[in-house]
């Protein structure tokens, strides 16, 4: 691991970062297409929720963590303020993890 | 996240960023967690402190940091992790499209704001509408995890083996349940449930067959299921 590695990977990123953001401000966007890019916003976020709740190196990430995800969902329905939603898919889930359960 | 009905409205607002406060520190805290696991992973793994430290500061990008580390001390090439880790991050130019207006009016704001665009600080912020809440939302993310996750970093790199694996807390379905948290409430209009449960879907499938990140941006095939504006959004 080098500094250029770390630099190549930081600019691209900020790169990549940046050229949305400023693009949008370069041209006029249509309604139609603004809604394109929220619903798109929404597409990539529930993507990263579901494989982030669901995946762990392209396979499946055990029971542990999708319990302690769907208790969370759970709570959301149930109308549990967020920060104790947050608490009980990860007690959940550490709960489950110290019963043996992956 | 709610405040009580009789509230009159500028308290209202008050309430409502001293709430949003609340749940951005608890966000921030436990990306400080994940930073620290980071910081001691990479020193496991041999990579000078320096550059641990550096990674955080200047690429920002939890999961890309995690898949380099990862390539690093399975013995892969520097060049394939750093790859790899573009790949994870391209994302960002759709989510920098949708939250120009919410990031900044101005370019200098834009250009600061950028390196602060994560993937918590978008979903917090959309959770907060487009107005003046969801723009304070999002720097109060932004720097908040940004300071966090350095700290934890540097925490990390120091304590070293004496980290404990954050998964045996649990953060690992922290972060998916906040995101979902975040979620929901938006994903009651129909157009966007569809959207969402097609992108869940396709990343799903397609997980086991792509390299990380790639399986979230097939998620945008989501789009294909948008169909018309609901009447009922275009009326609010």
């Amino acid at each position: 691991m080098t500094w250029t590695a770390v630099l190549v990977l930081g600019g691209g990123t900020y790169l990549m970062r940046l050229s949305g953001l400023l693009l949008r401000g370069r041209v006029e966007v249509p309604a139609k297409v603004q809604r394109l890019l929220d619903l798109g916003a929404t597409a990539l976020l529930v993507a990263l929720a579901a494989t982030a709740a669901l995946t762990e190196a392209g396979g499946f990430a055990g029971w542990a963590r999708p319990a302690g995800v769907a208790v969370g969902a759970l709570s959301v329905v149930l109308k549990v303020p967020f920060v104790l939603v947050v608490l009980l898919a990860a007690g959940t889930t550490a709960g489950l993890r110290l019963l043996g359960v992956p | 996240m709610r405040s009580f009905r009789r509230t009159p409205a500028p308290q209202d607002a008050v309430d409502g960023s001293r709430a949003d406060l609340r749940d951005v520190l608890a966000l921030a805290a436990a990306l400080g967690v994940v930073g620290a696991s980071f910081g001691a992973l990479a020193a496991a793994a041999g990579i000078p402190l320096p550059i641990v430290a550096g990674m955080s500061l200047i690429v920002f990008a939890g999961g890309s940091q995690f898949l380099v580390v990862a390539v690093v001390a399975a013995g892969g090439g520097v060049l394939a992790a750093v790859v790899g880790g573009l790949l994870l991050n391209a994302r960002h130019i759709p989510f920098g499209l949708a939250m120009a207006p919410v990031v900044a009016d101005r370019s200098l704001g834009r250009i600061l704001g950028a390196h602060v665009l994560i993937d918590e600080a978008v979903a917090f912020s959309r959770a907060r509408g487009t107005g003046p809440r969801a723009r304070r939302a999002f720097w109060a993310c932004g720097i908040s995890f940004f300071v966090l996750w350095n700290v934890g970093t540097l925490v990390g790199t120091v304590a070293g083996a004496a980290v404990p694996d954050p998964n045996s807390f649990g953060i690992d379905s922290a972060f998916p349940a906040a995101l979902l948290a975040l979620l929901l409430p938006g994903l009651r209009v129909a157009d966007a449930r569809r959207v969402g449960l097609g992108a869940a879907a396709v990343a799903l499938v397609a997980t086991p067959f792509l390299p990380p990140g790639l399986p979230v941006l097939a998620g945008l095939a989501g789009l294909a299921v948008a169909g018309s504006a609901p009447a009922s959004k275009a009326a609010s």
